[in-house]
């Protein structure tokens, strides 16, 4: 712990010693009175943090009451300021005075949990639809998951834009293309959008209640399929929250062959992407050509770890999959074929004016509000954020082998997919790298269980940026609480400012641009 | 005997030529559009199954489609036939069109788009509408830059019926007139946009937000999408027919003379698949405009043809 860090735990605790919870790994964490929750918030904004996530945990059954967490980060400092909450007192100070991004987060928490941030500014529901009654809150211990709800009638209040010539587009939940469910609302004049409202929480499945019932085998498991195109870095991050708290140490093998996944991951998935951004200005020759480049390393995935996503091949304590001599050159021989198709198609990409003429200046967040709205991963990189995990909480082989992360200042469409392309080429950099140094050894360490009370946090930045995971070990030595905070959690309000004065046939481009995650955010 | 009943002959041939020819242009359009990305097709014959799936699937209406929303698809159908029946696609010999002359042609497009354009905003949802708005914005650009190109070639030809504007221009020898050259600059520019091509609309997307031809009839299921779509492939066609009539009516079958038409069909053939093949190399190095950029895209059109006019006018 530094000097500074020292420091602000001292102003925030308002004691002269530094006192941190030792029960928590993986950060410095420390507990302070419900009043000084947001006191703390204003501290740490002022010292240059900020707000990664927030959320509750039922502490039951270490016979307190509820408590709420906040994770702030700056540079690689990761803080976590904890306030229990005394039984009977469902509330605490709210978070968004200080940081915009807080305000879906607490949402949640009262939408679930049913703690109420006082003096938050909108106390609509999230995730938790209206056609639940209004009392049943599924995070909380003396809510059995298998209870069957009622539906009740009730109807969710949209912003409203009134003037002359203002409409209403309502899209969704069900799009035309596959994709997940969620539901815009724009109001707009004519073709300009004035604003847009995103409704999500359809495919609320109960994740984080069901990691609470699950061993913690099955939870890896579960971890991989929060997000199914961020698999890797998901189970990851769980391993990683939950190694944190037992003390398990992951072999170095599998710590390698961790990177190298969660690499090879952010290829297949940015390369995806960028031929889907060009797909939605019906340029569709770079959209296939870059869905056979994927296509291409989903299938050496296939052949070298057994799975095209590489689902489950994160295990507690290590992999599951190794990789043979032969499986190194293949990797080795696929990244010179994709590599080398890859630039001639980025060339396309540049050299096509009606293509750029799309891109640039479309879908605009500014460095100011992304810093503001806290987002993570490529949005915040290409709009001015210098924030990658990789960097800032490097676990090896990172260490060694330090990624080139880009930064754009733009904010628009092309910077989004222009940060996009240059991970993709620094990733066939450490990959290659990676693989020439590959350690040898076991797969896996021997996982024990955490002790009671024990939690881990984790930060692992995959393809889509910063994935958060905060587990709680139960005293029966299962799992008390799991939070996941995906990307998407941060980013999707970035989206509504980013489109802002655009025009509508333009947002399914910004939004592809941004690709959030609807199963990571809906949990 | 013989004489009498040859341009009723001509006449039934043509209609049905339109009929299952443009289906194919299309499915051919689609199969190369495949191989340009590196994609098996599903071959020239796929437009016909669609059509006929359409056909046999159920048809539902919203509960509160007026008579236009129920009536658009036949008057639309209607009019492009009717369409198809005035323009020379294989021969100038046509007894129809006599009735109707390039602007009534133009017309005849202009009923078929308005009546889509009303029962795009009949059920009242927000695609429909703005489906048409946007329709509007671009035919009311592309109108009267169609008009105007379209004139350029019958002062050149010296009248504004279509057969005759074919049969003078194959009759004379070959000269190569700026005029005509400004008028087909403006005539492809404006094919492109009137038919929801690339880059002014995308047929392929599936993007509601961003449609504007496929917004309108958003709502449509069944026999209505089923002659809709079908009135869409004929539009594409015919305009293709109006573009070689116009331009390069070289081989087509002239008056009387029923010995021309095989090799007036080879030629056809020929042409619909050159320009199958201009319309995906198009649409393959482009991407689609942002919509603000149509008015642009339009008012070169109608630049280009007023240069085509004033340069008849100036050298010829």
């Amino acid at each position: 712990m530094n000097g500074k860090i020292q420091n602000l735990i001292r102003d925030i605790t308002g004691k002269g010693a530094v006192s941190t919870d030792a029960s928590v790994k993986g950060a410095i964490a420390c507990e302070v009175e419900k009043t000084a929750f947001s006191q703390a918030a204003r501290i740490l904004k002022e010292a240059g943090f900020r707000l990664m996530a927030e959320w509750a945990s039922d502490e039951t059954f270490f016979g307190r009451g509820y408590a709420v967490y906040a994770a702030y980060n700056d540079g690689s400092d990761y803080l976590v300021i904890k306030s229990a909450l005394p039984p009977g007192e469902p509330s605490f100070p709210t978070l968004t005075r200080h940081f915009q991004g807080a305000y879906r987060l607490e949402r949640q928490i009262d939408s679930l949990f049913g703690l109420t941030p006082a003096g938050h500014p909108d106390l609509r529901p999230w995730i938790k639809h209206e056609d639940w009654p209004a009392e049943a809150y599924p995070l909380r211990k003396s809510f059995a998951a298998s209870t069957a709800m009622p539906r009740v009638e009730r109807e969710y209040k949209w912003a409203k834009a009134s003037g002359e010539g203002v409409f209403e587009i309502p899209v969704g939940p069900v799009h035309a293309g596959i994709i997940e469910p969620g539901h815009f609302r724009f109001q707009a004049v004519g073709e300009d959008i004035i604003n847009l409202e995103t409704r999500l929480g359809y495919v609320h499945k109960g994740i984080e209640k069901r990691f609470e019932s699950l061993s913690w085998d099955e939870a890896a498991r579960l971890s991989g399929r929060v997000s199914g195109d961020s698999t890797v870095a998901h189970a990851v991050a769980f391993c990683m929250a939950a190694e944190e708290a037992s003390g398990c140490v992951p072999t170095d093998r599998a710590r390698y062959l961790r990177a190298v996944m969660i690499e090879r991951e952010r290829i297949a998935n940015h390369l995806g992407d960028i031929g889907a951004i060009c797909n939605d200005t019906a340029f569709a020759f770079l959209h296939y050509q870059f869905s056979i480049l994927r296509e291409k390393v989903l299938r050496t995935n296939l052949r070298i770890f057994g799975h095209r996503l590489m689902m489950d091949r994160v295990v507690l304590g290590g992999v599951s999959a190794d990789i043979t001599g032969e499986g190194v050159a293949a990797v080795l021989a696929e990244l010179n074929e994709v590599s080398g198709e890859f630039e001639r198609l980025v060339r396309i990409y540049e050299d096509s004016p009606s293509l750029e003429d799309r891109v640039f200046g479309t879908g605009v967040l500014t460095p100011e509000a992304a810093n503001a709205l806290g987002v993570v991963g490529f949005v915040a990189r290409s709009s001015g954020q210098k924030l990658d995990a990789r960097l800032q909480n490097p676990f090896p082989p990172y260490d060694r082998f330090v990624p080139r992360v880009p930064l754009l200042r733009s904010g628009d469409v092309h910077a989004r997919a222009w940060v996009r392309i240059e991970e993709v080429r620094d990733s066939f950099r450490l990959v290659k790298e990676m693989l020439g140094e590959l350690p040898g050894g076991p797969l896996a360490s021997e996982w024990v269980r955490p002790l009671p009370e024990q939690s881990g946090f984790s930060v692992v930045e995959g393809w889509r940026g910063e994935i958060v995971y905060w587990v709680q070990c139960a005293p029966d030595r299962g799992i008390n609480r799991c939070m996941v905070r995906d990307p998407s959690s941060m980013n999707w309000l970035a989206l509504e400012q980013a489109v802002r004065g655009n025009i509508v046939p333009d947002f399914p481009l910004c939004n592809k641009s941004f690709n959030q995650s609807y199963s990571g955010h809906d949990l | 005997m013989t004489k009498d009943i040859y341009p009723i002959l001509i006449e039934s041939l043509q209609v049905v030529t339109v009929l299952v020819a443009s289906p194919l242009l299309v499915g051919w359009i689609r199969v190369l559009k495949c191989w340009s990305q590196g994609r098996s097709s599903a071959g020239v014959f796929q437009p016909f199954r669609d059509i006929s799936k359409l056909f046999i699937k159920e048809t539902v209406l919203a509960e509160n489609a007026s008579w236009i929303f129920r009536a658009t698809p036949y008057i639309v159908f209607g009019a492009t036939v009717m369409a198809g029946a005035i323009i020379p696609v294989i021969s100038v010999d046509l007894p129809l069109s006599a009735t109707a002359d390039i602007i009534a042609l133009v017309a005849l497009f202009a009923i078929a788009r308005f009546f889509l354009a009303l029962a795009g905003m009949d059920i009242g949802t927000a695609f429909g509408g703005m489906g048409s708005s946007r329709e509007m914005m671009v035919s009311s650009l592309a109108e009267p830059a169609m008009l105007m190109s379209i004139f350029t070639v019958s002062l050149v030809n010296s009248s504004t019926s279509l057969s005759q504007m074919a049969l003078v221009l194959t009759s004379n020898p070959i000269v190569l007139r700026p005029s005509l050259a400004f008028a087909l600059l403006a005539f492809v520019l404006i094919a492109l946009a009137e038919n929801g091509r690339i880059p002014v609309d995308n047929p392929a997307t599936h993007l509601e937000l961003t449609m504007i031809h496929e917004a309108m009839i958003l709502e449509y299921s069944g026999r209505h999408l089923a002659l809709l779509e079908w009135a869409n492939m004929m539009k594409l066609f015919l305009f293709a027919a109006i573009g070689i009539a116009c331009f390069f009516p070289w081989g087509i079958a002239l008056k009387d003379n029923i010995g021309m038409l095989p090799a007036a069909f080879i030629l056809l053939a020929f042409k619909l698949a050159l320009i199958g093949v201009f319309i995906v190399v198009a649409e393959t190095v482009l991407a689609k405009m942002r919509i603000f950029r149509v008015p642009e895209f339009l008012g070169s059109a109608f630049l280009f043809a007023t240069l085509g006019m004033l340069s008849y006018f100036i050298l010829e």
